[in-house]
């Protein structure tokens, strides 16, 4: 999809107007292993580019995720609380973590296309 | 130092193993089904683990042997039958751990199994202890293999013919193409299990055999998470020279006929904290939700005083939840006291809570 983009620490956004759905990519899952716990912005907080936006564990560590733009959190996604096991099966899609309504669409720029992230991701990993 | 390989790691990598540097050697973390579901398949199955990095010490001698490791080891050492084994440390003057290990007797000596970390330490401990009077071998020509699970015993079995017949903590010497194994039965997971030492150039034709039969490649990763479930110390973590085994609560492994006698490394320390107690002891420690409390993270009592500190915490995949092990300080490590766990900044209840946090049920097909 032509309107997914793609940070350093490989979060994935996709924009439809000023809703952003953030979530962290399929390569980021494979590097953590299974995730088991989840923890997610609350709803009405504000969080700022760049800032941590929630914890991501595996059985080996945890990691912060971080949000690639800022704005205000309208929701979350209490099924990957649940069951954190969702994010290692369709971390792409139905597994997003937190939806924004972002303040500044200039953020945007700054971030990847898949194909460059694609590659970012492999060099990243070798 | 170049990193060291074991004799496995061509089928680990084969396997498409992720690998991590643990105590100098290349190690599979987890293979790629992953960590939960290698540990679901220890508990339900037969998991293989590659050892190998772990010390195999055969230390050569008669009675005087016995005796002189009894001054060292807090075991009854004389009255340790051929091929059986116990669990034990080498300790300090002040009884602090330099290692746990399991020591078995055999023919013309002992074997005595080390951790990866500390195996070159101990055998330079033990030669200056021991005044190089006996023939020390640190065995690098020979690898080291756990199978582990419900199903090890019928797998093990159906290529060593005989091993089922041990008894848990002993073993012996069985024949693989015509080379000499040794097998105990023994482990790190909570599981009925063996531990199979084999010449290096045998270990990979023997480990691919006990897969066609059913047994799996399982990580350290998987190695983790079971042996917390099960309640088991991790050398670095729960034990080092600052613990000792009366505060790591495992005073069941100090043979009660040595406690009375004395008389080994460190064993003033030992007796004067049976009789007064220790002012921190190993817990475990159950967290009410979700969040898992990490090695490090810091425990505080109900009135918000530091009490304690985690030395190992993850998800257990069989209790489905956080589990983590802990010191505390004695008066707080009654079980069921509610105790709360700073993680990021935020303080999450917890209990302290008997170990094992994963029991066997022996019960056929209740654990499937």
């Amino acid at each position: 999809m032509s309107d997914v983009k793609y940070s350093k620490e490989h979060e994935w956004i996709k924009l439809e107007g000023d809703i952003a759905t953030i979530g962290i990519t399929k390569h980021a899952t494979e590097m953590l292993g299974d995730i088991v716990f989840t923890e997610l912005p609350e709803k009405g907080s504000n969080v700022d580019k760049d800032g941590t936006a929630g914890v991501v564990e595996s059985t080996k560590a945890a990691s912060d995720v971080y949000t690639p733009v800022s704005g205000e959190v309208v929701d979350t996604n209490q099924d990957i609380v649940d069951d954190p096991s969702k994010i290692n099966q369709d971390p792409e899609n139905t597994a997003w973590f937190f939806k924004l309504k972002i303040k500044d669409k200039s953020e945007m720029e700054s971030l990847m296309s898949k194909d460059e992230y694609d590659k970012f991701a492999k060099e990243s990993s070798s | 130092m170049e990193i060291k390989k074991t004799s496995l790691y061509k089928l680990h990598h084969d396997n498409k193993a992720k690998f991590v540097e643990f105590a100098g050697y290349l190690m599979p973390i987890q293979y790629s089904n992953g960590i939960v579901e290698e540990h679901k398949f220890t508990r339900n199955h037969a998991g293989l683990f590659d050892v190998s990095h772990m010390g195999q010490l055969f230390i050569y001698g008669d009675n005087d042997l016995t005796k002189d490791l009894e001054k060292i080891f807090p075991l009854d050492l004389k009255n340790l039958k051929l091929n059986h084994s116990k669990y034990s440390f080498l300790m300090n003057d002040e009884a602090g751990i330099y290692d746990d290990l399991i020591i078995t007797k055999i023919e013309k000596g002992f074997l005595i199994i080390l951790n990866a970390a500390c195996k070159k330490n101990d055998f330079k401990i033990l030669r200056e202890l021991l005044n190089n009077k006996y023939k020390m071998v640190l065995d690098e020509n020979r690898s080291l293999v756990a199978i582990q699970g419900p199903k090890a015993v019928q797998i093990l079995n159906d290529i060593i013919n005989e091993v089922k017949e041990l008894s848990f903590m002993s073993g012996n010497w069985f024949k693989f193409q015509d080379q000499k194994i040794y097998i105990t039965r023994s482990g790190y997971t909570g599981e009925d299990g063996f531990e199979i030492s084999i010449p290096n150039e045998l270990s990979e034709k023997f480990v691919k055999e006990l897969i066609v039969k059913g047994a799996r490649l399982i990580g350290l990763g998987a190695r983790d998470t079971l042996r917390l479930e099960a309640g088991l110390c991790l050398y670095g973590h729960e034990l080092d020279k600052d613990k000792t085994p009366i505060e790591a609560n495992l005073k069941w492994a100090i043979s009660k006929d040595r406690i009375l006698k004395g008389n080994f490394i460190g064993s003033n320390i030992i007796t004067k904290q049976l009789s007064n107690g220790v002012s921190k002891i190993r817990v475990g420690i159950k967290p009410d939700g979700k969040v898992i409390a990490r090695e490090k993270t810091k425990i505080f009592n109900r009135s918000d005083l530091h009490i304690g500190e985690i030395t190992s915490g993850t998800f257990g995949p069989s209790v489905n939840g956080p589990v983590a092990m802990g010191y505390v300080e004695n008066k707080f490590s009654k079980k069921d006291t509610k105790v709360f766990l700073e993680v990021r900044g935020k303080k999450y209840p917890a209990n302290i809570c008997g170990l094992p946090f994963y029991k066997k049920s022996y019960v056929k097909g209740a654990n499937k």
